[in-house]
């Protein structure tokens, strides 16, 4: 099988947020939640980058480690999910998110957090592929469908890559090797403990 | 018509030709773009976070990434659940021995028939109104840091949720009843528990915990005091730390709140533990005791033993009738 992963190539990054606005429409994400954003660092000045971040979908995943009621599992893609069903809105995994991924529809009066909703990497939730019930909470599977996510899909320079984390890593080296710069895989050493040398 | 557009496009070809001369220089120096870009590893060593500039509405979202969860994983998964065990288990275990080889701590001339008041109808509603919200915030808050190692494989994900999800709601409801309570108590029992002089004496003598020794005190000895300032101090962290955490972005970002769950949860299990030790004097551990706190009134050869000093101010107060039975000793004291 093979091990998902993401992968914003911030040289190429235009920040168009055509990730964000196509991930919103894709799953039909609650209003005031973004599964996906684009963060600008050093905006206005030389060097700046656009990174496009989302659930990084991490190796040994904290959210899963310190979640109270233990929702969260791995697929065999390596794509982390987590069962609505199961989640009691306590925000734990938002402490242990190293990326800002698990956001929380505001429900009711005070401290009631709904239930968590993040990146699912285009691969919905425990319930049935393809079901009414998983599309409603979790959005469209498209990987079940055999498609990758939409926001790496459909992004205009390619900068944002999905799939297996060799492949999209080999054609990351190749780029750098072959424009000569490269400002690095963002997240991959918080996320999977390793990172892509440039 | 032909001629025209001949001469537009040679206008364009010559603009173009200009261009191309005027950007050689540019090419030709072999410009490394990245070579002041932003590094991660850089930014991450300088701030230990990432934060930049984000175009949606959700400002917060810019946090890029903040790898410090991490130590609060382990904080929560490993420390914290040896903290509590050990304060918890520890303090248990404690009592068990004490009970075993002391038992209960008996009044030593016996109850004496009468009575005397203590605490008075609104003083026992504040205190049971506190200690029941107590309980629930405290069984629910370590179904949190324990509920998944200990319960969950016992009954179930689906069983377990469902009872998170209530406690969950539990505990922040009945947050506010529980702080006002602990408001409450710190004003109306201020007034006697400033510690002083007696206070070094009773602990010196530990209390007459041990033995048939009864240091004096007033109306609350040292150790209630130490109870009474718990409550207070560590009440109002849970509270404080606690509305952090249930009004996210409120008050904090998330390190802070990080560092508030730290605080809410370290403080609740060792107020947990003293909790305990709490209940158990004022039950089984001291022959006596509950009545303060259950009718109110307590007997008075339990004043006389525990309370000396308070039982003279008392029984000054109220008038000569008490006072007759009072034995010599007691009032040298």
């Amino acid at each position: 099988m093979a091990r998902m992963k993401f992968l914003c190539d911030a040289d190429r990054c235009i920040e168009c947020n055509a990730c964000v606005t196509a991930c919103k429409n894709e799953h039909e994400v609650p209003w005031g939640i973004n599964r996906r954003r684009v963060v600008t660092i050093n905006d206005g000045k030389p060097g700046e980058r656009s990174i496009s971040m989302a659930c990084m979908h991490c190796t040994d995943a904290p959210c899963a480690a310190v979640c109270p009621v233990n929702c969260f599992y791995t697929t065999a893609d390596g794509v982390v999910l987590h069962s609505k069903d199961l989640c009691i809105g306590c925000g734990y995994c938002f402490y242990a998110c190293p990326f800002g991924a698990p956001q929380y529809p505001k429900v009711g009066n005070f401290g009631s957090r709904g239930k968590m909703d993040k990146c699912t990497y285009c691969a919905g939730g425990p319930e049935a592929d393809g079901s009414k019930e998983e599309y409603e909470k979790y959005g469209a599977n498209r990987l079940a469908e055999g498609k990758l996510p939409l926001c790496a899909e459909m992004c205009s320079t390619k900068s944002l890559l999905a799939g297996d984390g060799e492949i999209i890593a080999q054609i990351y080296k190749e780029r750098v090797l072959k424009r000569g710069y490269g400002s690095g895989a963002w997240g991959w050493k918080t996320a999977y403990r390793e990172t892509i040398e440039s | 018509m032909a001629s025209i557009e001949r001469i537009i496009r040679l206008a364009f070809g010559a603009c173009a030709l200009l261009l191309l001369v005027m950007a050689a220089p540019a090419t030709a120096q072999q410009v490394n773009p990245t070579a002041s870009a932003v590094k991660e590893q850089q930014l991450l060593q300088e701030l230990n976070r990432i934060q930049g500039r984000v175009s949606i509405p959700d400002q917060r979202s810019g946090v890029l990434e903040q790898p410090q969860g991490r130590e609060w994983r382990e904080f929560r998964n490993v420390t914290l659940r040896w903290v509590g065990g050990v304060a918890i288990l520890g303090m248990i275990a404690i009592i068990v021995i004490f009970y075993l080889s002391v038992g209960m701590v008996r009044l030593e001339a016996g109850r004496s028939g009468r009575t005397i008041v203590r605490f008075n109808m609104f003083e026992r509603f504040v205190h049971w109104m506190t200690a029941s919200c107590f309980i629930v915030l405290a069984i629910s808050g370590l179904n949190i840091t324990f509920g998944r190692p200990l319960l969950l494989p016992l009954i179930g994900f689906e069983a377990f949720s469902e009872w998170s999800q209530w406690a969950k709601y539990a505990h922040n409801y009945l947050s506010f009843p529980f702080t006002i309570g602990v408001v409450l108590i710190f004003l109306m029992w201020i007034g006697g528990n400033i510690p002083n002089k007696v206070d070094v004496d009773w602990a010196r003598r530990g209390g007459g915990l041990i033995g048939h020794d009864h240091p004096p005190a007033y109306r609350f000895n040292a150790g209630q005091k130490m109870i009474y300032w718990i409550v207070v101090i560590g009440g109002g962290l849970v509270a404080i730390t606690g509305y952090a955490l249930m009004f996210p972005f409120y008050m904090t970002g998330i390190e802070a709140m990080q560092m508030a769950q730290i605080v809410h949860s370290i403080v609740a299990v060792l107020f947990v533990a003293a909790m305990i030790g709490h209940i158990y004097i004022g039950t089984i551990g001291m022959e006596g005791a509950f009545e303060a706190m259950g009718s109110g009134e307590v007997d008075v050869n339990w004043a006389r033993e525990h309370h000396s000093l308070w039982f003279d101010q008392e029984t000054a107060r109220a008038g000569p009738d008490d006072g007759q039975s009072r034995p010599a000793t007691e009032a040298a004291e």
